[in-house]
């Protein structure tokens, strides 16, 4: 009974610490969508580029059977996520300059692009990322003092019940809750300064009305530059995170559209626009998405049948609030001056 | 030198993608001219085309039916006929997916019809997944012997003539059907203006439902054309083509037919063509490489106007 409750237990820090990752992605999204409005369907291409520069500035150089030849420089966890932004966010400047002058057609099939091409360089340029073998052994920040401290606590107290043990030696992968939510959380409160600064208030006019905000005299190109990047740089933050708590990426940890698709759901289902609806709706569809995993294993279906059938219903999701609650889960926030207050009629 | 003495045999793979490309983006840009967003399901509607072909031709299969080979081709008169089959059921279901899903959202706007097409584009490829798996499936599995053509020193298949000639014959009449029949005329009024066709008494909601039939069946055609062109068929397969597809439009000019088809022979060609020089694994950056120049020097593409 106890070995059952603390196995649930370390379940759920293990789904809160994927949800919160993706609660980074969702938004690193919300700056682009949410705010300025732009369509970015390459998530999964920032996630996985986040992922790789984290682990090849942070992790172990080359080992003898690998086929890459550079990286691996066992820098500390922050540089290696300060990278994972700085060349997320390069790569989203690149792509906006020829994109971003244009309709919303164009930023989005470059963004597909550049995540099919990103992909095809993991596949294939093994000297750098070791292709389809992946990087591995990518260490998580403090594991060792923290294990060592554990098991030494554990050795001390041998005679406490055998439920405590369970419990504790799984505690690292607290610490990463911790270290996930805490990113999270200072990401939440710098975005929610960020859209109520007079910066937000530019993004938020040119979403509305980009004509508008021209006409205004700001320069709309260049803010929405600087939205794509900044979401791309969240994006690769959510990479690095990953990278260090999975411990191993190859190419296929990050499949081209599925990443993308369920960053997207979790928006939109939570409220595009509103940072709380960003992270909200990442811990619902993670756990809508978890909770098919669970429910299909019951279902006679081959376990490609059963994925399949979880992204249909994903799909459906989409549709669904698409058509019957756009909005999301949680609305935009509204804010007007106090004395401009919208009376209760004209909303 | 080596590289170099491929290059002939690389134009005629490039003609025969670049066909089946050019038949993809005719859909996708009569859609974006005439419904006003980018249909990102329309390489998974390939697919459907493709797997709808399959799923008849066994049947027909399954019923006793011969399937002769016509000819030099692989196939016959019962792959025929499902091929024909295919499009018409491809069409119905994309119309299908209009009444239910984009219809209710054309109010909503282009980007949401986009974000629904990326959902529908999903659910479909997953469809076919769950009924079929992730394996690939054969149309025909007998391999078919190229003839070398004298002097040039160009292999090529029946099928692959096969082809080119119906890609191009659906071209001439996707052509005479845009510029002489009546509804070719309202399409591309709607094109235009769709509120200002519809002021002037255009039946506008045939003219979607058209768009639709055009772009599902010429989508199910090229689906096919790839599946006997690669042998075989995936889930996949629509996705594989998307990039290229959309390259093709972008580089032509979004919104514009002619464009379509011109966009699909360069990308096609140089896709093929950059084997000769690069790993074939990256024949998706060649499109993607050829999208970002253009957009770069002209984002209204080779046959675009300014809107």
């Amino acid at each position: 009974m106890m070995e059952q409750f603390i196995g649930v237990i370390n379940y759920i820090v293990f789904f809160a610490i994927t949800a919160g990752t993706y609660g980074i992605l969702s938004l690193g999204l919300n700056v682009q969508w949410g705010f300025a409005g732009l369509f970015n369907i390459g998530i999964a291409g920032f996630y996985a580029l986040g992922a790789y520069t984290a682990a090849l500035i942070s992790g172990p150089p080359p080992s003898a059977w690998d086929g890459r030849m550079v990286g691996g420089f066992e820098l500390p966890f922050i540089v290696g996520l300060l990278a994972a932004a700085a060349v997320c966010g390069i790569v989203a400047f690149l792509i906006g300059i020829p994109t971003l002058r244009l309709r919303a057609e164009y930023l989005a099939i470059a963004t597909i692009g550049i995540a099919e091409i990103i992909r095809l360089v993991l596949k294939n340029e093994s000297w750098l990322t070791n292709g389809v073998w992946g990087l591995q052994q990518i260490p998580s920040p403090l594991y060792n003092p923290i294990r060592s401290g554990v098991t030494g606590f554990l050795q001390v107290h041998s005679d406490w019940p055998a439920w405590v043990h369970s419990l504790l030696s799984r505690s690292y992968n607290w610490f990463y809750l911790l270290l996930v939510i805490g990113i999270l959380f200072a990401l939440y409160l710098i975005m929610q300064r960020l859209v109520r600064s007079p910066w937000g208030r530019v993004i938020k006019a040119i979403r509305e009305d980009e004509d508008v905000a021209a006409m205004s005299g700001k320069n709309t190109f260049s803010f929405k530059i600087q939205a794509l990047v900044l979401g791309a740089m969240i994006m690769g933050i959510g990479g690095s995170l990953y990278a260090h708590y999975a411990r191993f990426i190859s190419p296929s940890s990050f499949k081209p559209l599925y990443g993308t698709f369920l960053v997207w759901v979790m928006l939109v289902l939570g409220g595009s626009g509103n940072n709380k609806g960003a992270i909200l709706g990442s811990f619902v569809v993670w756990g809508i998405w978890a909770g098919t995993d669970f429910l299909t294993g019951y279902l006679p279906f081959t376990a490609s049948q059963a994925a399949s059938l979880r992204i249909i219903f994903i799909g459906i999701l989409l549709e669904v609030i698409l058509l019957w609650r756009p909005q999301g889960l949680l609305q935009r926030e509204r804010r007007f001056p106090k004395y401009l207050r919208p009376r209760a009629d004209d909303k | 030198m080596g590289a170099f003495s491929r290059i002939p045999q690389l134009i005629v793979y490039g003609i025969i993608s670049g066909s089946i490309i050019s038949l993809g983006g005719i859909g996708v840009s009569l859609t974006y001219s005439i419904l006003g967003f980018s249909n990102f399901a329309h390489g998974d509607i390939m697919a459907l085309g493709a797997y709808i072909c399959l799923g008849v031709f066994a049947l027909f299969t399954g019923l006793g039916l011969g399937n002769t080979p016509i000819g030099p081709l692989s196939f016959g008169f019962s792959f025929a006929l499902s091929f024909v089959l295919a499009l018409a059921l491809t069409a119905l279901a994309v119309i299908v997916i209009d009444r239910i899903l984009f219809k209710r959202l054309r109010k909503a706007g282009s980007i949401i019809l986009m974000m629904a097409s990326i959902g529908l584009a999903l659910g479909l490829r997953n469809i076919l997944q769950f009924f079929w798996g992730p394996q690939p499936h054969y149309y025909i599995e007998k391999i078919q012997v190229a003839s070398i053509i004298p002097g040039l020193g160009i292999r090529i298949k029946p099928d692959q003539v096969f082809i080119i000639i119906l890609a191009v014959a659906l071209v001439v009449l996707v052509h005479c059907f845009l510029q002489y029949t009546k509804m070719g005329k309202a399409m591309r009024a709607s094109a235009d203006n769709i509120a200002l066709a519809r002021v002037t008494g255009i039946n506008t909601d045939r003219v979607i439902l058209w768009t639709w039939v055009i772009g599902g069946a010429l989508a199910a055609t090229a689906g096919i054309l790839a599946g006997i062109e690669n042998k075989f068929i995936t889930p996949e397969l629509g996705w594989q083509m998307l990039l290229s597809v959309f390259a093709a439009v972008i580089l032509g000019g979004l919104g514009n037919p002619y464009g379509a088809i011109l966009g699909g022979m360069i990308i096609g060609l140089s896709e093929e063509v950059s084997t000769a020089f690069i790993s074939t694994g990256y024949k998706p950056a060649v499109a993607f490489a050829i999208m970002i120049i253009m957009l770069l020097v002209k984002p209204t593409g080779l046959l675009g106007r300014r809107k």
